[in-house]
């Protein structure tokens, strides 16, 4: 349904008395992907590896600086923004902190209404009746269209921010970390929410998270992203079991389980992640490693390979095990 | 007090002056930290954690926050009687706090180095060089590469890992006896919570620390305390040791804070067990069980409060006919 293919962002970094630009942030730097009908694709990675980035670009929130985004069939990566209005019905995006996102001076009701609004649909008398029943869909009394956002719980306000963006209907959404800001009581129910909708409306989801257990939960397939670039991609399952890439093992290792009999060795990473003004020539997670075959990876591929049927892995000397590597090479 | 406790804290009242009157955001708390062990606090989002160690470091916001009853004692020692002068020797000196945003708290228009040498100037009295070199070896200690060049930078400069690590040299300054770190790790990516997580843990043997470590994550608390307090609207509900506590949970509150959380093991898109209801606004908080309050349980007991005790040797549970299994 949705296909990337080469996806760049980069944010121009200008400097000097006029501004010149002097470089750039590659946030992200060639990621292809594909999601299908009601799937849920979970993008990990930790912060500053562009996945938020890849997000708004595919919602094209942001324009891609390169490379192209097809929905449908159609390509809608370098479109302006009034042909694009029409196809943004399809796609929407439920953002972190419903806060921030939710204007705190409009009512519930206009804020739910206001697609509708811009979008041109309905008489008010049907817009009141859709309202009532989105705010019955994700478990809101009808009560609370009159009041204000902030009069709400954390959990409650992101509810209000998931009714806005199922208003037009959607065919898929990009969650961008959607219950990090909430309390664990909350997030089972705002998880169980959205797994009810995606089962009753057939969404497809990009649902963006850094704690790997929900994301795990939730996903069908996930994706690794780190410095700009996808370096695994696999159904969740798989890629928890089995995972390839040192990356992902070392992210896996660090999440920390609440069963205090279990004792695990865990993989510490050494310093942070690279800044992607001036990222490694070579494999960008070998260099972290300061891995001995770093050198090798300079100029080499390191594009994603089919390791396993449906088991993508960065065909990366440095991060995956010796006989992973030469079944690759 | 027992001989084996660093601090305790008995029956601690903390009031809060408001529009609605005086409301009680902690409610008669008791816990201990021993000597050398780390004790974790969990709970959701307003249910007191962050008001109980503010009221034991005396840092409650000003005028409206109050201790209103109950005791602390630190080493002995009654902190909420000490003169203000003797706080300020405690804080810092015996004390040691980490904060969850390292962002807020460092000063960002001072250098990392005068930041970290003034703890030595004001607690250990040093003159200007030696506080510099103590400070250099502090966060040489927290494994920051290059200490030397890193005194010299601004904390816009470093990582948020780098800039928490800044914030613990700090907390560990004086080689304190107590660190209290609220939600230390909660800003950080994963894999900085575990090189942080571990490093912590290794000081504190080294020095021979206590920790009072607040989180909402269960599985950092599962990983490295020995004692958990669990908190819900202001009291503590359950405390145990870590196994006990996760193997044999009795209140209602802890076993459904623990089935809420999905794990690696969890059935993909299966139905999450959540707990109905939200927790009630400080004002409305009922006088008996406030976990019934919030399923809307009819407590079958009358209004009393209901009690706090010792149940078997080392796990202390609030009785409620309702909520705890005995």
């Amino acid at each position: 349904m949705l296909k990337a293919d080469d996806l760049r962002v980069h944010f121009p970094v200008r400097s000097g008395l006029f501004l010149r630009q002097t470089g750039a942030v590659k946030a992200v730097d060639g990621v292809s992907l594909e999601l299908a009908g009601g799937e849920t694709l979970g993008l990990v990675g930790e912060s500053g590896c562009g996945k938020s980035t890849l997000g708004k670009a595919l919602v094209r929130l942001l324009k891609p600086t390169s490379g192209s985004i097809h929905f449908e069939g159609r390509d809608m990566s370098h479109i302006g923004q009034r042909a694009l209005r029409p196809l943004r019905r399809d796609f929407q995006m439920i953002f972190q902190d419903p806060a921030e996102s939710l204007d705190a001076r409009m009512s519930v009701r206009s804020l739910i209404e206001e697609p509708f609004r811009i979008h041109g649909m309905g008489s008010r008398a049907e817009r009141k009746k859709w309202v009532d029943e989105l705010l019955d869909t994700v478990g809101l009394s009808a009560a609370s269209a009159e009041r204000y956002s902030f009069e709400f719980s954390g959990g409650q306000r992101q509810r209000i921010g998931i009714a806005r963006a199922l208003a037009l209907k959607p065919k898929w959404l990009v969650c961008d970390e959607p219950v990090s800001a909430l309390d664990v009581s909350v997030q089972s129910q705002i998880l169980n929410l959205l797994v009810d909708l995606q089962k009753e409306f057939g969404l497809s989801y990009l649902f963006i998270a850094h704690d790997l257990s929900v994301v795990k939960h939730i996903s069908d397939r996930v994706a690794v992203m780190y410095l700009g670039k996808i370096v695994e991609l696999a159904d969740s399952e798989t890629i928890y079991r089995n995972p390839k890439h040192a990356y992902t093992k070392a992210l896996l290792s660090a999440v920390p389980v609440a069963d205090p009999k279990v004792k695990r060795k865990k993989i510490l990473l050494e310093g942070d992640v690279p800044s992607p003004i001036d990222p490694p020539e070579g494999s960008a997670f070998g260099h972290r490693l300061n891995h001995p075959r770093y050198d090798e990876t300079i100029g080499m591929d390191l594009s994603l390979k089919e390791i396993e049927p449906g088991h993508w892995v960065a065909a990366d000397p440095c991060c995956l095990e010796p006989e992973d590597w030469k079944r690759l090479s | 007090m027992s001989e084996e406790n660093l601090l305790e804290v008995d029956r601690l009242i903390t009031s809060f002056e408001t529009e609605r009157g005086l409301l009680r955001a902690v409610d008669q708390v008791s816990f201990s930290i021993p000597y050398g062990k780390t004790v974790g606090i969990v709970g959701e989002s307003g249910c007191g954690k962050s008001v109980t160690a503010m009221s034991i470091m005396r840092l409650l916001p000003q005028p409206s926050g109050k201790v209103l009853g109950g005791e602390i004692h630190f080493k002995g020692e009654d902190l909420l009687h000490a003169s203000d002068k003797r706080m300020r020797e405690v804080r810092g000196g015996e004390i040691g706090v980490i904060f969850q945003e390292p962002m807020i708290a460092l000063n960002p228009v001072h250098r990392i180095g005068r930041q970290v040498a003034e703890v030595f100037r004001v607690h250990k009295k040093m003159s200007k060089k030696d506080a510099w070199d103590a400070a250099t070896e502090m966060l040489a200690l927290l494994r920051i590469p290059a200490p030397e060049k890193r005194m010299m930078d601004y904390p816009h400069h470093l990582s948020g890992g780098m800039r928490q690590r800044v914030v613990i040299a700090l907390a560990l300054a004086c080689r304190p006896d107590l660190i209290v770190a609220d939600e230390p790790t909660t800003a950080l990516d994963v894999t900085v919570q575990a090189q942080i997580l571990d490093l912590l843990g290794q000081l504190q043997s080294e020095m021979d620390m206590s920790v009072m470590l607040i989180t909402h994550d269960l599985g950092v608390i599962a990983e490295t305390c020995d004692e958990v307090v669990v908190m819900y609207a202001g009291r503590v509900v359950e405390s145990a040791p870590v196994e006990e506590l996760f193997g044999n949970p009795l209140h209602a509150y802890t076993k459904a804070l623990l089935r809420s959380i999905p794990t690696l093991d969890t059935p993909p898109k299966s139905v999450l067990p959540t707990i109905p209801g939200t927790v009630a606004a400080l004002a409305d908080y009922t006088h008996d069980c406030r976990f019934c309050q919030r399923l809307g349980k009819k407590t079958v007991t009358t209004r009393e409060r209901p009690e706090f005790k010792e149940v078997q040797p080392g796990h202390r549970l609030e009785i409620c006919k309702e909520c705890s299994d005995l």
